[in-house]
């Protein structure tokens, strides 16, 4: 006996095929069966479980490609149940978890420990990227092809660049024959180093060290440069410079295999909206200035920023209380991404509803290599978010994840992920 | 005589009114024409100093002994700051052995802002990493103001290292309020362009920078920027930016020379402008002790308030 369910009334938003239309979904043992009008006035279905999703746009499943979920080595601040259970709050369905780990995922065996945890505890799809360099020192390659056997989703020193360019092409080499993508925190360390938000009138005003949107850039441009050399792909995480977004354009109008993501936090917030000395504002790279905003929401509008994805980045309340210059970067994002991109992006007019929803599903999953994610294609997992475009709701603390260092907390935000299904199973609804 | 003051803390200038900043002036300049009788007794100042200090804290621990208040030396190291406890945890506990006031020094900006509204004691800012250091910056105003009368209309160059300087960012915001322009001078890694961003001018060139000035403030040039690239040596750095007294004379006549000390003389500074007719040097160090008694009686007088 097959596990039947069905979504009805919902505007499905496809972008991968190009559907946006009022149409019921099937699912089946959980893949997506069909995705047409009227299924559910046939008879044959007439005893199916139903979701009632009239108002709800029924979109694939998020795929956030960066995350930070902390396990092992800092379960205090968050572990793959509790991020998991976050990004099911959030309508993610399937996230990638960087090797900045304690110890660092550099070796097969940490990772197939990693899969199994997973297996057992998480609420949604997780993917391990597997670090570039041993111990992300930035000294050594790891062994990516035996990481790939290991279950490697791709391959990453994020949290850190690897700052040796030499270094660098041979990982950009060694991927491409394995078919792994390398994701690159672009940040020049001689330029950033010490800094705790951007380097602007803001950081002037208050006596704070800032980076200069340069120490992204210059390593932005380096790694375009490599990929023309080597022909491999690479993948540019976080992007927040305006200059950056310019370059990675003109990469792709030069036909190279370069693609990036923004997080919310950088286009929906700028330096100069820091509040004090408040470290829920802090992460790297830091918010930069209006300007740079802007253009991120440009390039998304345009396609040269394909991907949404948060760098949830948990830390404790202890940690953050340090202060802006001794706090550890980063910020949760899993439970606001899609809130966050609904209201400053779609809202405001910036991008049409497929063009953020492939931002936030279809373009990562390619990015991915994900062939049954990000797509309610007849046959794919039957990931499924349905989401309320419209209610206004403001996210507060406490959170389903275990931090709580978010500016967006106390911010209004338009629209929110009423049910979040994976493999056809409800892992969030409101 | 402060009706204009009801702060318990004074953590910089910035944000202050006209009116306040000069209530503060006003009360340190009575108590440097007659001292006051105690009017602190039995209040105790602590000092949680994370960085060294031998002026700043010296002369906050004689404006306390001049106010009747008792000083409570604390050093972070050998501290229980120093065993990992938080900075709010010592500040609680300290107040709960008794202390009215704290005078935090501390190398991280900003530090202050969360902690000074958990605490029911006063808490004044003697310098908290490159942001501001509201008492020396009074001590500079009180002396030109001795001089002047009045700030309006008047321009002081501040030459040096801006960029690490918390003295030229509480000198900047209160001088600004106070209807005097500020130019900040020096080479552009240490005095970045986008200072015009917060109100001040920017110059490069000592020589214009000075020129038809009504004051110089010059500030140190810690020896730690040459190793981090800031500047390629000191004698360099003299060459283009040290205030001599032949660049002083740039400045309109009689125009004062200051210094917040400690002085590196030779490097930013040259000993016949430090020690000529121009300096004020020494005028603001014993200035330091009454601006800071009155910082610590007005915060105390609003404390009382709360309590």
């Amino acid at each position: 006996m097959s596990e039947r369910l069905l979504i009805v009334g919902g505007t499905v938003v496809d972008p991968a095929r190009g559907v946006e239309a009022v149409r019921d979904v099937l699912i089946e043992n959980g893949k997506i069966r069909d995705v047409a009008a009227g299924l559910s006035k046939k008879p044959a279905l007439k005893d199916v479980e139903t979701i009632v999703a009239v108002g709800l746009w029924v979109i694939p499943g998020l795929v956030d490609m960066h995350v930070h979920l902390r396990e092992p080595g800092r379960e205090g601040d968050e572990t793959i149940a509790t991020g998991t259970a976050a990004a099911a709050r959030g309508g993610v369905t399937t996230v990638l978890a960087m090797a900045n780990t304690e110890p660092v995922t550099d070796n097969p065996s940490q990772l197939a420990f990693l899969r199994a945890k997973a297996a057992a505890d998480a609420k949604i799809h997780v993917l391990f990227a597997g670090a570039v360099t041993l111990g992300q020192k930035g000294e050594r390659l790891t062994e990516f092809a035996r990481l790939k056997a290991a279950g490697a989703a791709a391959l990453s020193d994020d949290g850190r660049p690897v700052m040796h360019a030499g270094l660098f092409r041979r990982a950009l080499e060694c991927a491409k024959d394995l078919g792994l993508v390398v994701i690159d925190h672009c940040e020049d360390l001689t330029l950033s180093h010490g800094a705790c938000v951007n380097e602007g009138p803001a950081a002037l005003r208050k006596g704070l060290k800032g980076a200069p949107w340069a120490a992204e850039t210059v390593q932005v441009m380096r790694d375009i440069a490599l990929t023309e050399l080597t022909g491999a792909r690479v993948h540019l995480a976080h992007l927040s410079a305006a200059a950056s977004v310019a370059a990675v354009r003109d990469a792709k109008r030069r036909g190279l295999p370069v693609t990036a993501e923004a997080c919310p936090h950088h286009f929906v917030l700028s330096d100069e909206m820091i509040p004090g000395y408040d470290a829920d504002w802090k992460m790297n790279p830091p918010l930069r200035s209006a300007s740079d905003r802007a253009a991120l929401i440009e390039g998304l509008a345009d396609g040269t920023v394909d991907a949404i994805a948060t760098d949830h980045a948990p830390h404790g309340c202890g940690a953050k209380a340090q202060g802006m210059d001794a706090a550890p970067f980063g910020v949760i994002g899993l439970e606001t991404s899609l809130a966050a991109s609904l209201t400053e992006l779609f809202h405001k007019k910036a991008l049409t509803r497929r063009e953020l929803v492939a931002r936030l599903t279809a373009a990562p999953a390619a990015i991915l290599g994900l062939k049954n994610k990000g797509t309610l294609a007849p046959g794919a997992d039957a990931d499924v978010t349905l989401v309320d475009p419209d209610t206004v709701w403001t996210p507060v603390a406490p959170f389903v994840s275990k931090s709580r260092n978010t500016p967006f907390s106390g911010r209004r935000l338009k629209g929110r992920a009423a049910r979040t299904l994976v493999a056809g199973r409800t892992v969030h609804a409101l | 005589m402060t009706k204009d003051w009801g702060r318990k803390d004074l953590l910089g200038l910035e944000g202050l009114s006209a009116a306040e900043i000069e209530a503060l002036l006003d009360e340190a300049a009575s108590f440097k024409k007659s001292p006051p009788d105690r009017p602190l007794a039995g209040r105790t100042v602590a000092f949680l100093f994370s960085e060294a200090s031998t002026r700043t804290r010296s002369s906050f621990e004689e404006a306390a002994l001049r106010l009747g208040a008792q000083p409570l030396s604390f050093s972070a190291a050998g501290s229980s700051l120093a065993k990992g406890e938080t900075m709010l945890d010592t500040m609680l506990n300290l107040q709960a052995i008794g202390v009215t006031h704290f005078v935090v020094r501390h190398e991280r900006s900003g530090v202050l802002e969360s902690l000074a509204p958990k605490v029911a004691a006063c808490v004044v800012n003697a310098g908290d990493g490159w942001h501001e250091h509201p008492t020396q910056a009074l001590l500079d105003l009180l002396t030109l103001r001795e001089r002047w009368g009045s700030f309006q209309g008047k321009r002081v160059v501040i030459l040096g290292d801006i960029r690490h300087s918390r003295v030229a960012r509480s000198n900047l915001f209160a001088l600004k309020t106070l209807g005097a322009k500020v130019t900040f001078c020096g080479p552009t890694p240490l005095v970045p362009d986008a200072f015009t961003s917060l109100g001040a001018q920017v110059e490069h060139d000592v020589e214009r920078a000075l020129k038809g000035a009504d004051a110089v403030n010059v500030l140190r040039l810690q020896l730690e920027r040459m190793e981090q690239g800031f500047t390629a040596s000191l004698a360099d750095y003299a060459l283009a930016y040290q205030l001599t007294a032949e660049r002083a004379a740039l400045m309109k006549p009689d125009a004062p020379i200051l210094h917040p000390g400690p002085m590196n003389r030779g490097v930013e500074i040259s000993s016949d402008a430090a020690d000529g007719p121009r300096s004020l040097i020494l005028a603001q160090v014993a200035n330091g002790v009454f601006a800071r008694m009155a910082v610590l009686a007005a915060c105390d007088r609003a404390r009382s308030v709360h309590v």
